[in-house]
């Protein structure tokens, strides 16, 4: 299997706007795709028809060798599918452990003890990988933005996912915690994980991704390795606005 | 000794709090249930029916009971569980009025005139239920199930996300409810040795959902709260009103009283009284990594 994921042909409309237009790429395995895009181009909405949060128009994803097209969303964390957003989405009246054993609720017995040892074990190796080792029995509603945005990134991990979907991973962190986040998710990467990553922060992409889906208006404008994304015309129009807007900007 | 009179004040208590936890056990999974009248009734009928008219002795009546009543509660989960919101607590007071409805039409089990039994529940029997019921549902919580429960409660997409099946873990929380609720009729039967349809109506309904609401249904000690809190402050307005010529106004008024603390509630602690927060910060600071164990 050459491919963790293959978008082959999918639309998705919501009433008369269509949202992604015949869109087709494929995630080499254990590669680190980021998928960018101006605000409004479709990623959030891809990475939802991926998770199967919204069903397909038309077209068809194949993810880690499965056909996810029409898969119910409670069974695609069994085919390996993990995923974190872009507007945080942790349990809030959860402690930050319960939230992250949530992550392995699908290979877990339903009446293990959540407070047993054995259970909370792996959460606690998890948390402490991730530096948030402090708020175990914390009520996440009550934690800083950085610390819940990292705890999803943990829940997500905690699946054991072969394929993970990180939405806006570092959308309000401050640098110290992107780094954390960019060398947690390197170690992530190493260990056989194929990262697709939704991110504005350009830096953070160049320094993680080796591979990079642009979208624009729900269309597919580029592919390719992230050097070559910055030399494209399609890419820079999408960000910059026309030709003549760009020449304008570099006379100026 | 106990007076008579704390006698039936504990055990109304003993009896509130099982039911208070059979509305729970849903509402934890974010089921609003306006009809525990009807788990109740149903499992008060079947109960009494069989120490009555078939002689069964107490417990393996009051296990019938409470087994008819989930098993009423899990085929019914299925249509009311396609409600929503408002329309599902609707849902839920209907079933009761039909639960009540049928009953009163069947004559081998009293009709209008009720249920009589001679089996009796005091409170050696009610206690001890009383707390298993909390001990269960306390431990019920704290596992796997219970976590995709109260993650439902938050996030029902999300929790799918993560494996939880939502209709299954919707069904079973429901099904264990209505288990409870019977239980807590078999157990009300056999304190007052008899049950018509109008012991149980749909104020009573109202009363329980007004406990686990107030209490709080982000822990397992928001019901217990509420139940004993509006069981007992009541009871003490009347008692101080007879002690006190000067609280007489508390014997009538303190209805008035409940109703105000009601509404005071809802503005101040629209969670309930008892928060997860709260527990965290009753508790103590979290415990760091190394401890060993977690809040759950």
């Amino acid at each position: 299997m050459k491919n963790a994921l293959s978008v082959s042909d999918v639309s998705k409309a919501f009433g008369g706007l269509t949202v992604i237009d015949r869109v087709s790429f494929d995630v080499p395995r254990g590669s680190r795709t980021a998928l960018i895009g101006p605000n409004g181009a479709g990623k959030s909405t891809l990475f939802n028809l991926i998770s199967g949060v919204y069903s397909v128009d038309q077209g068809r994803i194949v993810a880690l060798g499965q056909d996810i097209t029409k898969l119910p969303l409670a069974r695609r964390i069994g085919v390996g599918i993990a995923r974190s957003f872009q507007n945080i989405r942790l349990m809030p009246h959860l402690s930050t452990l319960e939230n992250v054993m949530l992550g392995e609720h699908h290979f877990s017995p339903a009446w293990q003890l959540v407070s047993s040892a054995r259970a909370s074990q792996r959460a606690r190796a998890a948390l402490q990988e991730a530096g948030l080792h402090d708020y175990p029995g914390q009520v996440v509603a009550d934690l800083p933005y950085g610390v819940q945005k990292r705890i999803e990134v943990v829940r997500a991990l905690m699946a054991k996912p072969g394929l993970m979907l990180l939405d806006e991973p570092a959308a309000g962190l401050n640098s110290g915690e992107t780094h954390e986040l960019r060398a947690l998710l390197g170690r992530v990467s190493a260990s056989g994980v194929t990262l697709v990553v939704v991110e504005h922060d350009m830096p953070f992409v160049k320094h993680l991704c080796d591979h990079v889906v642009v979208l624009n208006f729900g269309r597919k404008i580029f592919e390719g390795s992230p050097q070559n994304v910055r030399k494209d015309a399609a890419v820079l129009e999408a960000y910059l606005g026309s030709a003549d807007v760009m020449e304008d900007a570099r006379a100026a | 000794m106990i007076s008579g009179y704390w006698s039936g004040v504990l055990g109304m208590l003993a009896i509130n709090i099982v039911v208070a936890y059979s509305v729970f056990v849903p509402a934890a999974a974010g089921l609003l249930n306006l009809g525990s009248a009807g788990f109740v009734l149903l499992g008060a009928y079947m109960a009494g029916a069989m120490t009555s008219l078939f002689g069964l002795p107490l417990a393996a009546a009051l296990l019938l009971g409470s087994l008819t009543a989930g098993a009423v509660a899990f085929l019914i989960s299925f249509p009311i569980l396609r409600t929503r919101g408002i329309y599902m607590v609707l849902a839920t007071f209907a079933f009761a009025e039909v639960v009540a409805g049928v009953l009163l039409n069947i004559p081998a089990l009293g009709g209008a005139a009720g249920l009589s039994v001679m089996a009796y529940a005091g409170l050696p029997v009610l206690i001890p239920s009383a707390v298993a019921v909390v001990v269960a549902v306390a431990w019920l919580m704290r596992t796997r199930f219970g976590l995709s429960v109260r993650a439902l409660h938050d996030d029902e997409s999300v929790a799918g996300l993560f494996g939880v099946h939502l209709r299954l873990t919707q069904v079973m929380a429901f099904t264990v409810g209505g288990a409870i609720g019977g239980l807590g009729g078999g157990l009300l039967v056999h304190q007052f040795n008899f049950i018509d349809v109008q012991s149980t109506g749909a104020l009573f309904s109202i009363y329980v959902l007004l406990y686990v609401l107030m209490g709080g249904t982000q822990t397992v000690w928001g019901p217990l709260f509420g139940a004993t809190f509006f069981t007992l402050v009541p009871e003490a307005f009347r008692k101080l009103a007879e002690i006190s010529p000067a609280l007489k106004f508390l014997e009538a008024g303190r209805y008035m009283i409940f109703g105000i603390a009601v509404v005071l509630l809802m503005m101040l602690r629209p969670q309930g009284v008892i928060t997860r927060t709260l527990v965290e910060r009753l508790s103590g600071p979290a415990k760091p990594a190394s401890s060993g164990r977690g809040s759950a």
